[in-house]
């Protein structure tokens, strides 16, 4: 039997079209919303269409109609069958209280990982400068680095006037971009089941071990730690984050102990990664800026305990944060009821 | 071996209803890629043009925030827009592009969030190879940062309600109806397909070349007279194509009150 073609566009066509302008009208942003009589009025108009396309189906192939219910179909399905909780506002302070530290915790293992495979790096750098010196050479490659920390400290202490002035919000700014650009690769190549995460943080603390072993066979412990700590107490956590958020992805996408599919797993780290992401960001963004208005200043302009403490102040804090905050939430150890973003 | 990828990704509703979306492919992607891209560059110097001036407060400033609009330009272009025009950039818009869930739902924050920051991933070794193959042995034809969202990239084009009847021609005289009997017949011998087939080679017509366009309608009116033969006097000086079109009218009813209800005479 063949549908009447003619009788079945007279009697659909004006549902459709009703369909197709709320469509249009919940498409013009992400927060459209329906009234209850609207959402009621909404779901009869896609039943309809929907029986609709089941009967094209059944009696007869008109392509270009069943396209077109289709489209319809489709685009109101999404719509109609959304169960998932669903609210997006900016809601800062509760993502900082709550939710970012309820996100770290639930994968501390990852975290802890990350960090010990970045001090697996870093051991591996400390001997082989112990070993060989010359490794700084070929491994550093950064060319301010490479030469002699007694040199550089007395070039340093030897400064009076502000050697950073009128560049330190440009270098804030360098800083923040390359530090994110790279911390966010780092959460990317978790898609390499994992192994381009491990390998970054392993030449990270590769980076970081032979450079310390060099300043302190040098003498220059103590400007390492003035140095290093009031931007590096957030920035190598932060680092760290992100190796924690590459290694989330890594373990959904090889699937250790989960009866999931692939899809349902990484599916369901996916609001975690962004929350991470974002936690990066953030601790990226107040690094850079210490790193270029604090950390470059030394003895004689700045007491190296001052900032050595206001550093180590900061890892305190930051550690109390991370283990602390939005304990005792309705959400507490569970995944987010609804998502948030920084 | 792996199944070559498929054009499109139908979807099961609980309710038994099956409707498909079709599969974005490279090229479409890749030119509303390039688009982005140009947009961008075209933000971020209109901002530059804007923020310049403020050099003459302070130059260092100014710069600094030149590196940060940059930055915050190129992370979170297609980010806000993809999720602000749900699933669509600017470059997606003019390619009849979108961005969706796997399963056809709502897309949600998290997912367009987590498709762009891995973008860098899919850019490995250059020039999207990663991404790109990713695509191309994917049955859903998605790159990884789509993997890793539950997203897939579908092809919307514009579809209107159909004009039929401007197709058909309908309203003008139509010899079938004159015997109700044959076309009764033909209506019960036609299949669903044969009759779609008719009707869709009537609604293309005109993207035809002429000498396809005479052999299509020679074939299809060749076998629509096998299912039930109008006498000669009806169909003499009919050409192919106005058979055919005399035989969808009849067959979709369209144009027509009833069949019965047509005057006789010719």
């Amino acid at each position: 039997m063949i549908v009447d073609l003619d009788k079945f566009l007279a009697e659909g066509r004006c549902y459709w079209a009703e369909l197709e302008a709320a469509l249009e009208r919940m498409g013009r942003g992400p927060d459209a919303k329906l009234d209850l009589p609207a959402a009621q009025r909404f779901h009869y108009l896609y039943e309809r269409t929907a029986a609709d396309l089941a009967r094209l189906e059944t009696f007869a192939s008109a392509p270009a109609v069943r396209q077109y219910l289709e489209s319809l179909v489709s685009r109101a399905y999404c719509q109609i069958h959304e169960a998932r909780a669903f609210r997006l506002r900016l809601a800062p302070l509760r993502w900082l209280g709550g939710t970012l530290p309820r996100t770290f915790r639930r994968h501390a293992r990852a975290f802890a990982l990350s960090a010990a495979v970045t001090l697996v790096g870093a051991a591996f750098g400390a001997f082989a400068f112990a070993v060989d010196p010359e490794a700084k050479d070929a491994i550093v490659p950064f060319r301010q680095l490479l030469e002699r920390p007694s040199g550089r400290v007395a070039r340093e202490e030897s400064r009076r006037a502000d050697h950073l002035a009128g560049h330190k919000a440009t270098g804030a700014a360098m800083y923040m971009h390359n530090n994110i650009s790279v911390s966010l690769r780092a959460m990317a190549l978790g898609m390499t089941w994992g192994v381009g995460t491990v390998a970054m943080l392993f030449y990270n603390g590769v980076l970081l071990g032979l450079i310390s072993a060099d300043y302190v066979a040098d003498g220059q412990a103590v400007f390492l730690l003035g140095w290093l700590l009031p931007h590096g107490a957030t920035e190598i956590p932060a680092i760290l984050l992100a190796g924690q958020a590459g290694l989330v992805l890594g373990g959904a996408m090889i699937g250790w102990g989960s009866r999931l599919g692939l899809r349902r797993r990484l599916r369901a780290v996916g609001p975690d990664l962004v929350t991470l992401a974002g936690g990066v960001a953030l601790l990226l963004v107040w690094a850079g800026i210490v790193e270029a208005f604090f950390s470059q200043y030394h003895e004689p302009v700045l007491p190296y305990a001052v900032k050595i403490v206001f550093g180590a102040a900061q890892l305190v804090a930051l550690t109390l944060y991370l283990a602390l905050a939005g304990r005792g939430g309705a959400a507490a150890g569970t995944a987010p009821p609804v998502e948030t973003r920084p | 071996m792996t199944p070559l990828p498929r054009d499109d990704l139908v979807i099961r509703t609980p309710e038994g209803i099956d409707f498909s979306l079709v599969l974005a492919g490279p090229v479409p992607r890749a030119l509303a890629l390039t688009l982005d891209r140009i947009v961008v560059v075209v933000i971020f110097f209109v901002l530059q043009q804007v923020l310049t001036p403020f050099a003459v407060l302070s130059p260092d400033l100014a710069v600094a925030a030149v590196i940060l609009t940059y930055f915050a330009v190129d992370i979170g272009y297609a980010m806000f827009l993809e999720w602000f025009w749900r699933g669509q950039t600017l470059g997606k818009r003019v390619l009849h592009l979108r961005v969706m869930d796997e399963e056809a739902l709502r897309l949600r924050f998290s997912q367009v969030a987590v498709r762009n920051l891995l973008r860098f991933v899919d850019f490995l070794p250059g020039l999207y190879l990663l991404g790109g193959l990713a695509a191309a042995i994917s049955r859903r034809r998605q790159r990884l940062g789509d993997l890793a969202a539950g997203t897939i990239v579908i092809r919307e084009p514009r579809v209107g309600e159909p004009d039929i009847q401007a197709a058909l021609a309908a309203g003008k005289y139509n010899s079938f109806r004159e015997l109700p009997h044959v076309a009764a017949r033909l209506r019960q011998r036609t299949t669903p397909a044969e009759a779609a087939v008719a009707l869709h080679a009537l609604l293309r017509r005109d993207r035809l070349e002429p000498e396809a366009r005479r052999e299509l309608f020679a074939a299809v009116a060749g076998q629509l007279r096998r299912l039930a033969e109008f006498p000669p006097h009806l169909t003499e000086g009919l050409s192919d194509e106005q058979y055919v079109r005399n035989a969808v009218e009849v067959l979709y009813a369209t144009g027509a009150k009833g069949l019965a209800d047509e005057p006789g005479g010719r």
